[in-house]
């Protein structure tokens, strides 16, 4: 399943590097690049995965192209990246997902509208779908309750249980680690994981676009990252109110509508400022591999944040329930797709972030001694 | 043809470290600039692409720097390498000014790496580049741009009219043809000759055809040339190259930090006729590094090799060629197509001279061999673990000495002694005047960065006047 040339390739660039060492400041790759002589495909992937493609190292090098080192270690590690999302994928069959990713997001959130939109009009007579309606149950007049929560639950378990497979065969197979990972240093990585440290180049941030540094990527991603919390917040505390008896649609002044209403926001700030970054930059340090999963993602995650936005917007009017059932599509989607989509960088990053934090204390105390 | 872009106050010729802190200290001061760089655009920044360094003196310990390092330490340390080949003058002013000048650099955009990561041994001198020399370059070219300067790639100066101490044009080629530009001031910084193998050849001969060029493939030092045929006066020794061993496998040109090979003190070398020629455990690495280049380039066809065996391949740092293995000395001779049978009498006489010691590559330990010429007078194991590994080694050029020479202003100065009216230099092309021997890690940067803001300033007053 996997190409060769790519592992070879960022075997080559590795070798290289170590025996350079020039970018250590950037990021926590080189550190754990330099603990090491030879690399093996396991460790390869641990390290490509560990990359949070800031860019910084390919305008820094001396030996990127054209000189004939050909050093383009973002461009080397997104294509590994692009082989250990299929590689690790559980189940192994629907691995072949991650080709194409781009086209089957796009298909699977088309699929989804469809079917959630065509039910509700089949099943629901039209006076009922495009009458306002205001007041607890609303929501519920149009798609039950229990399709909801039966639909939303099932498909966000598997998400996650497929999810939770794939950190586990990282883990096993990446992380060639069979000691206990240890609080303090899961703690250190999920600390990296909510600052993003390791885009902060050092200091002034990322190659976002080109040459000049900026935070924009970092500032984005964070969007992104505690907007979609925040959504997911919004729905774990509408669930506890449901069941306390305290029915949906919520006032503006509710938890869950302004948990929702900032998360959607800045979702989708972070997802249109992503996809911008996305389509200025030079291309030269990215891989043309990941192109269709980074931007079918994002313009799910968008669509989610706009057409729930859009419902709070138009609850009240006539539009309510085919915006209803469009936002309940897109969701439905993004629960599908989770892991098989460029989502799942942030389990295999987390997985690799928990290994640096193992090695960088291992490493620390032999200093020491 | 006609100038690129008006008239300048200022002309800066070259593209590196010194030609950009020459560029932003002249426009800092309100003149007009051009800097012509040789190189594209992608290849910039001539030698300080491949740098890593800035050497500075420091009363405190700063946040990229650790400890102190004083004037009289570092002025030390220079007359130590240089063997007293310094201008005492101009070499306590570029320590003095190294303090101001790493902040300097800092606020026009170069960014150090926190002191206590990198090279330890170094961290008390030394502050990192982050990213090393080309974010360096990368940083220095923005604030140009942002500042105004006008850059022009691909652009080689080929002759300075000087008349009566003053320069009166500048003539370049870009793109094959050929521009006349006039500025009120010049500043050259265009480097040295180390890759002009010609030049190389006058003093080596045709052992020169098989030296490494390990930096940029424009120093051709035309600017040089030309200004010592105007009886500028030069300095420094012109047969005088920093030469070290590299991996022969290398590129000619631009092969950089990567094809430098640690692992001499470790193992035995031997040239083409698969004898061992200079004693290999002399002293700790980083003071015999420089020697190397030279030795090599003394043997036969210019080639060495390094063998090490199993037990000693963790002792160095990894390098980019892959070391060539064999399970047996003579099996090694062959792949590297030396005479097996030689190969495995130097090495058995080598093993029979080891005399038994406590192993220590980090001090001068006491393994040594007893009654062989020549001795290895430290870190000396026997070669009896296999499999057996070797790295072939040619010269790898840095840097040449010769120069021209400066007065405290960065002012060119003539064969009669007068400084020349409009003409200043900053980087390599003057660093013989203070480096006129040896080596000291990251100096070639302070040098460029410090007389590069001198000639820039001066060029810069003398434009106003």
């Amino acid at each position: 399943m996997r190409s060769n040339e790519a592992v070879a390739e960022a075997r080559r660039v590795l070798e290289i590097c170590n025996a350079c060492r020039y970018c250590e400041g950037y990021c926590a790759v080189f550190p754990a690049m330099e603990l090491r002589r030879a690399f093996s495909d396991g460790e390869i992937d641990y390290l490509a995965n560990l990359c949070h493609d800031c860019r910084g190292c390919y305008y820094a090098c001396q030996f990127a192209p054209p000189h004939e080192f050909g050093i383009n270690l973002p461009k080397t590690f997104a294509q590994i990246r692009a082989e250990t999302y299929e590689q690790y994928a559980w189940p192994r069959a629907l691995a072949g997902l991650f080709r194409r990713n781009g086209l089957v997001v796009s298909l699977i959130t088309a699929v989804a509208i469809a079917a959630i939109l065509a039910l509700t009009m089949g099943l629901q007579a039209p006076e009922t779908l495009y009458r306002p309606r205001t007041g607890p149950g609303a929501f519920y007049a149009v798609i039950p309750h229990a399709t909801m929560a039966l639909v939303g639950t099932a498909t966000f378990a598997y998400a996650l249980l497929a999810l939770a497979m794939g950190f586990s065969r990282f883990w096993r197979e990446a992380g060639a680690s069979n000691q206990p990972a240890g609080l303090r240093n899961i703690a250190r990585a999920f600390g990296d994981v909510l600052t993003l440290r390791n885009l902060g180049g050092g200091g002034e941030g990322c190659n976002d676009r080109d040459e000049a540094f900026s935070q924009t990527r970092r500032w984005l991603h964070h969007a992104m990252f505690y907007g979609f919390f925040a959504c997911f917040a919004a729905t774990c505390v509408a669930t506890i109110d449901h069941y306390l008896g305290w029915i949906a649609p919520y006032p503006v002044l509710s938890a869950p509508v302004i948990l929702g209403t900032v998360g959607g926001v800045a979702l989708l700030v972070g997802t249109v400022g992503f996809l911008w970054v996305k389509l200025s930059a030079d291309p030269a340090p990215s891989a043309p591999e990941l192109y269709g999963a980074g931007t079918g993602l994002l313009v799910l995650l968008g669509l989610a944040s706009l057409t729930g936005l859009a419902l709070l917007a138009l609850r009240e009017t006539g539009a309510m329930g085919v915006l209803l059932a469009i936002h309940l599509g897109t969701v439905l989607a993004l629960f599908i797709v989770l892991p098989y989509s460029k989502f799942v960088h942030g389990i295999y990053r987390l997985a690799a972030l928990i290994r640096y934090a193992m090695e960088r204390s291992v490493s620390v105390a032999t200093e020491r001694e | 043809m006609t100038d690129p872009a008006g008239s300048y106050d200022v002309l800066v010729v070259g593209g590196g470290n010194a030609a950009l802190c020459a560029a932003i200290a002249a426009r800092e001061a309100g003149a007009s600039v051009l800097l012509l760089e040789h190189a594209p655009r992608d290849f910039r920044g001539g030698n300080s692409r491949h740098t890593r360094n800035f050497r500075a003196m420091h009363d405190a310990p700063t946040a990229t720097l650790t400890e102190v390092y004083r004037e009289d330490e570092y002025w030390d340390d220079l007359r130590r390498v240089t063997g007293g080949k310094t201008d005492e003058a101009l070499a306590r002013l570029t320590i003095r000014e190294s303090a101001r000048t790493l902040p300097w650099m800092e606020m026009r955009g170069v960014r150090f790496q926190p002191s206590l990561t990198g090279t330890l041994s170094l961290s008390r001198t030394n502050a990192f580049f982050l990213g090393g020399g080309k974010a360096l370059v990368n940083a220095f070219y923005r604030t140009a741009e942002r500042l105004g300067v006008a850059i022009r790639y691909d652009t080689e100066v080929v002759a300075l009219g000087l008349k009566s101490g003053i320069v009166e044009k500048v003539e370049a080629k870009s793109a094959g043809s050929s521009l006349t530009i006039s500025a009120k001031a010049v500043v050259v910084a265009s480097g040295g000759f180390q890759a002009n193998i010609e030049w190389l050849k006058e003093y080596w001969g045709p052992a020169a055809e098989n030296f490494l060029i390990r930096g940029t493939p424009y120093a051709q030092g035309r600017v040089l040339r030309n200004l010592l045929d105007q009886d500028v006066m030069p300095v420094g020794d012109p047969t005088q190259c920093h030469a070290v061993a590299i991996d022969a496998r290398a590129p000619k040109y631009d092969g950089g930090i990567v094809t430098r090979l640690d692992c001499l003190p470790f193992g035995i070398v031997v040239n083409r006729d698969a004898r061992r020629f200079y004693d290999e455990g002399e002293d700790l690495w980083p003071k015999r590094y420089a020697i190397w280049g030279r030795l090599v380039a003394q043997q036969p066809g210019q080639i060495a090799y390094c063998i090490v065996d199993a037990k000693m391949l963790r002792l160095f740092m990894p390098s980019m060629y892959p070391a060539i293995e064999a399970p047996a000395i003579g099996v090694l001779a062959a792949k590297l197509g030396l005479d097996p049978g030689a190969l495995e009498m130097t090495v058995r006489d080598f093993n029979a001279a080891v005399r038994p010691g406590t192993f220590n590559g980090k001090v001068l330990d006491d393994c040594r061999t007893e009654g062989l010429s020549p001795p290895k007078t430290h870190w000396a194991q026997r070669l009896d673990t296999p499999p057996f590994y070797a790295y072939p080694l040619r010269p790898g050029i840095t840097f040449t000495y010769l120069g021209v020479t400066v007065d405290g202003q960065g002012r060119v100065v003539m064969k009669d002694g007068k400084p020349t009216g409009n003409l200043f230099a900053a980087g390599e092309i003057m660093a013989g005047n203070i480096l006129g021997k040896g080596y000291l890690a990251g100096f070639g940067m302070t040098i460029g960065a410090v007389f590069g803001r001198i000639a820039g300033q001066e060029a810069a007053h003398h434009a106003q006047q």
